[in-house]
């Protein structure tokens, strides 16, 4: 089975590189955007697996943007491949730091107090006048490894980085969850106190799963900065982690999968109903998410574990 | 297994083709109605709480001086059909969203919809956001209201222009007003919103009375959060100060429920407040804006406007469409407009007739000087891409014998006296006592 | 000394405000175990409402004290259609599934609400200040005070009483009271649960609009007003602890002189106070200050 995921999503890396070429360039970059925030979304499948939902998660988000932006504008480094690994470690740390106190903390509790956290931060962004405040500022054009393209190749450089990305984000996380510590997501969302009987932390458990989503939530946060080419503080908003969490609803968490289908089908939604009702989005947006929970209660990712005929589905 | 997934993913590109066909369709449709016009893309709050006081004021100017325009109603010297006789037709965006979401909806109008130029933006993070992909897809974009000067000064832009001044001559203004009313200031306090616009404001105009007054003293300086609505700390903080003038660049909802509760609470019978955007809520406030109110309209806009036959026209058609006099942003919206019609008919008259390029009308652009139902603008900073008006300030009545609202003794600065000399820093400028100010 | 009594007056002022707009969310909360990020729309709609019947009332020299009553019950009318619409609807479809999930489903509901309000209303905003300019102010040394202020802190402490006294006093509150403390349990002694899920949350939608109705004549009724309230609401219920009518009060008391002192005395911090204290109470008291921690079940 694995085998075959595995070949699946290969196969699906390739053919989403190549269609690059074939397709517009405003779709490129609104591709580009969706499957950074993908990234966010996937960090969190791997915690609604285990029945947490942070309304907070922006935070890393944020934290990989603004590491970006300010690498280049405080230490000249514009080079994407350095810039990602730094954003993706920073993040990570900070998920750690953090996750002492988030990994003793469930439901609701858990939610409110990473948006705390993330308020906090976007507090601090607000009042740094030099850093712009709530304007923000621009990200230099990042370089690739001394590969320093313009315009329509810079669009395309980023898209096939953001998906080279994404998909070893994907094979790490899906190889994640097959490890004892990743399985264990669904029976802690269960009942945490069987786990514990087992002789293991529940909390070290979800503190790994803090620092994984923290890490991809950074790396996504990182590559949308590269490709908007612009920070500011409502990257950290609770209303930019509200629309994670849409989309994490959206996606479903049956796969990893999902995450990129989930936010792509989202920018679309998103930008077409701009386009066709531009002062009434929000509803068509609020309808969409409404029909989706309630005749897609498993998200958009189960459309797909049906279409592929998955008799198995509900089996342990 | 394999072939599954593809099947799949064609499903999805299948699903993407459909949309774009949609929307290509939609495009063509409205091709085949007039030929070839000129296409643009027009952004503005139309969802949010920026809506009702920025967003739709500044679509509402744009739909009826499009009409005018298209119509050849416009006086003279706008009196062609349209940009140089082709007609225009207009796409309204929603600037509502994350940066994200205006940077991809930009890139949709350049892009997708191929339009032939943007005209909009309200908020400064949108502009600084969208400054860099328009100087990249070069694409010409024409900012109406965002107030920061970084766009100008942060780098040198080619396709990017602001016709309206930016938000430094605002705050120089009004310090250079309240001390022509008030010489003998010695306590001012300032209450804006904690945000970059606040923050920016503030900065200024305690910058400038520094310089023009530099024995007084602000006292509080208060930052409650954007959006707040209660404001009863704040007050009573302002009550127990010393303070003669209270500085605010609040706007629409924050402004007028700090007013009404400031005049329940007596405040400003206590000292008068300066408000630099308080123009935009004077037909809506009426009576309930207090007598005394410094109100500004970022330049020389609404009743502020000069009388010259040009306003008196926009004010005329504006209001026997909408009810409601214009307030500043459909004057500056006005003024992007015209700003874009003059350069395009600049630069088809220097090509000898046809359509002119985006390099032709940005470079016919470049330091242009033209008249606006605002009165005269000058492109004179960012190397010619950002424009200078003169502002004015006044102070409000409520009329209610003719149940109207007034500003009285109006006090009217020239351009190179609020704004900064071109390859200037503002902030710097401001700091460094305004040095070259012609007043 | 005034320093110090301003701080109590805003203080006490600001909480009456949050506890108004926090009651009706941690109530849901509560019964329902729903997280209602509607609850922001309901606080719009509320003010919207009141603003429409300040419009329809005055201006025809009727007495201004029946004319804020007037504002009130109708607000509180559009509650009730509005919570029995989306609780008959909706919710009840949801009924069950991850709490996450319903917290979502509100989350969509809130999205279309926010673009009725500019069907309904349009995009323009609204004003209703005549019952605070009618109520007039005192003075307390250099200190004006508005009645109307001072009136919203007696409703709020009258509604905080009320709420107490109908839990513990009348049948249907000790109804709620067995539903909060165990559903299953009390639908096997025969409670109508679903029947106790619809009043809830229709009391719950009316309690939000009161919170928009009476904030109504201080504020301008513009779009967004709603998106506000949401997270100010939410973080009140996670200091008090979801669910607790008490916890909401006293949590609505320190965010509210917290922010009163931070604005007098420091005002830098302003921005930060209802996050800070958010955080410093949940690192000390996980639960919130007034909810026990749930027995484990193996």
């Amino acid at each position: 089975m694995s085998a075959r995921t595995n070949l699946a999503g290969a196969s699906a890396f390739v053919v989403l590189a190549a269609a690059a070429l074939a397709a517009p360039a405003w779709f490129v970059s609104l591709a580009t955007i969706a499957f950074a925030n993908a990234l966010v979304v996937l960090g969190l499948i791997v915690l609604w697996r285990a029945g947490l939902v942070p309304f907070g998660q922006a935070l890393y988000y944020c934290v990989g943007a603004y590491t970006v932006a300010l690498l280049a504008r405080w230490v000249g480094i514009t080079d994407a491949f350095v810039m990602l690994a730094v954003s993706g470690l920073i993040a990570g740390l900070v998920a750690y730091v953090v996750g002492f106190l988030l990994a003793r903390y469930r439901e609701i509790f858990f939610a409110m107090l990473s948006l705390a956290l993330s308020m906090i931060l976007y507090g601090v962004l607000v009042k740094t006048e030099t850093l712009g405040s709530t304007d923000g500022f621009g990200v230099a054009t990042p370089t690739f490894a001394g590969y320093a393209p313009h315009r329509e190749a810079l669009g395309l450089a980023l898209y096939w980085l953001v998906l080279a990305v994404g998909a070893l984000c994907a094979f790490a996380v899906s190889t994640y969850f097959r490890t004892t510590a990743g399985a264990l997501a669904i029976p802690i969302r269960d009942n945490e106190i069987r786990i514990e009987f087992l002789g293991l932390s529940v909390n070290d458990l979800i503190h790994l799963k803090l620092v994984i989503a923290g890490v991809v939530g950074g790396l996504g946060g990182a590559l949308a900065a590269m490709s908007i080419g612009h920070v500011d503080p409502n990257m950290s908003y609770w209303t930019t982690s509200g629309g994670f969490v849409f989309v994490t609803i959206l996606a479903g968490a049956s796969s990893v999968a999902a995450a990129f289908v989930g936010s792509l089908v989202f920018e679309i939604v998103r930008t077409v109903a701009v386009d066709l009702l531009p002062g009434f989005w929000q509803m068509i947006l609020g309808s969409v998410l409404l029909l989706t929970i309630l005749f897609l209660p498993e998200g958009l990712g189960s459309v797909f574990a049906r279409l592929r005929g998955a008799p198995d589905r509900g089996a342990p | 297994m394999v072939a599954d997934t593809c099947a799949k993913h064609f499903k999805i590109l299948g699903l993407t083709t459909v949309l774009m066909g949609v929307s290509a369709i939609g495009v063509q449709a409205q091709q085949a109605a007039a030929p070839a016009p000129v296409r643009l893309g027009i952004v503005s709050f139309l969802t949010g709480p920026a809506a009702s006081p920025f967003g739709i004021p500044g679509r509402n100017g744009a739909e009826i001086m499009i009409e005018a325009l298209n119509g050849g109603k416009v006086p003279a010297p706008y009196a062609t059909v349209g940009l140089g006789g082709t007609k225009i037709e207009a796409k309204y965006v929603d600037e509502a969203g994350s940066a994200a979401n205006v940077v991809t909806e930009f890139r949709n109008l350049v892009q997708r919809d191929k339009v032939d130029a943007v005209v909009g933006y309200i908020s400064s993070g949108s502009c600084l956001a969208v400054t860099p992909v328009a100087e990249e897809l070069k694409a010409l974009t024409v900012y109406f209201d965002c107030g920061t000067p970084r766009i100008f000064e942060e780098a040198a832009r080619k396709y990017v222009f602001r016709p309206s001044p930016h938000a430094t001559m605002d705050n120089t203004g009004a310090a250079r007003y309240v001390l022509s009313k008030k010489k003998d200031v010695k306590f001012f306090s300032g209450i804006n919103q904690n945000y970059a616009w606040g923050q920016d404001s503030w900065r200024d105009f305690l910058s400038a009375m520094n310089i023009l007054a530099p024995s007084a003293k602000a006292e509080k300086e208060l930052f409650p959060k954007l959006f707040a609505g209660e404001y009863g700390a704040e007050i009573s903080t302002l009550l127990t100060s010393k303070s003669q003038v209270v500085h605010t660049s609040f706007w629409n909802g924050d402004l007028e429920g700090f007013l009404y509760q400031s005049q329940a609470r007596g405040l400003s019978k206590r000292m008068p407040i300066i408000a630099t955007t308080a123009e935009a809520s004077i037909w809506r406030m009426r009576d309930k804006m207090p007598d005394g109110t410094i109100i500004g309209g970022r330049g020389p806009n609404g009743p502020l406007a000069p009388n010259t036959a040009l306003n008196k026209w926009f004010h005329g058609i504006y209001v026997d469409r909408y009810g409601t006099p214009p307030t500043y942003p459909s004057y500056q919206m006005a003024l992007a407009i015209l700003g874009l019609k003059v350069a395009w008919e600049k630069a088809q008259k220097t090509k000898g007739g046809g359509a002119p390029t985006t390099e032709e009308i940005v470079s016919a652009f470049e330091g242009i000087e033209y008249e606006a139902p605002s009165g005269k603008v000058k492109l004179a900073l960012g190397k010619g891409h950002q424009g200078i008006q003169e502002t004015a300030y006044g102070t409000y009545r409520f009329n209610k014998q003719k149940q109207t609202p007034e500003i009285v003794d109006v006090i009217r600065f020239p351009a190179e006296c609020v704004n900064p000399p071109s390859d200037v820093n503002s902030d710097d400028w401001v700091k460094g006592g305004m040095k070259g100010a012609k007043c | 000394m005034l320093t110090a009594f301003a701080i109590v007056a805003d203080g006490l002022v600001y909480a009456a405000y949050l506890f108004l707009v926090a009651v009706g969310l941690t109530l849901i909360f509560g019964v329902m175990k729903i997280l209602n990020v509607t609850h922001g729309s309901f606080y719009a709609f509320g003010a919207y409402g009141a603003a429409t019947a300040a419009g329809i009332y005055f201006d025809r020299s009727l007495p201004d004290a029946l004319g804020f009553l007037f504002m009130i019950l109708f607000a509180m009318g559009i509650g009730l259609i509005l919570g029995l619409i989306l609780e008959r609807g909706i919710l009840r479809l949801v009924y069950g599934k991850d709490e996450v999930v319903i917290v979502l489903v509100t989350y969509a509901v809130f999205l279309i609400l926010e673009d009725v309000i500019t069907l309904i209303w349009g995009p323009r905003s609204y004003g209703a200040y005549q019952p605070m300019v009618a109520a007039g102010s005192i003075d307390v040394g250099r200190l004006t005070l508005s009645n109307y202020d001072i009136g919203l802190v007696i409703i709020a402490a009258a509604l905080a009483l009320a709420t107490f006294l109908a839990l513990k006093r009348t049948r249907f509150g000790r109804l709620l009271t067995v539903v909060i403390y165990d559903r299953e349990t009390a639908a096997a002694f025969g409670v109508n649960v679903t029947l106790v899920y619809t009043v809830t949350f229709v009391i719950g939608a009316m309690l939000g609009t009161l919170g928009g109705a009476v904030m109504a004549p201080k504020i301008s009724v513009t779009l967004g007003i709603g998106v506000e309230v949401i997270v100010l609401a939410f973080a009140v219920v996670a200091i008090g602890g979801m669910g607790s009518i008490e916890g909401a009060l006293v949590g609505a008391l320190i965010v509210g002189l917290a922010r009163a002192a931070a604005v007098h005395l420091m005002p830098q911090i302003e921005l930060f106070i209802i996050y800070g204290v958010m955080a410093l109470v949940l690192a000390f008291r996980p639960f919130g200050l007034f909810t026990r921690a749930e027995p484990r079940k193996i």
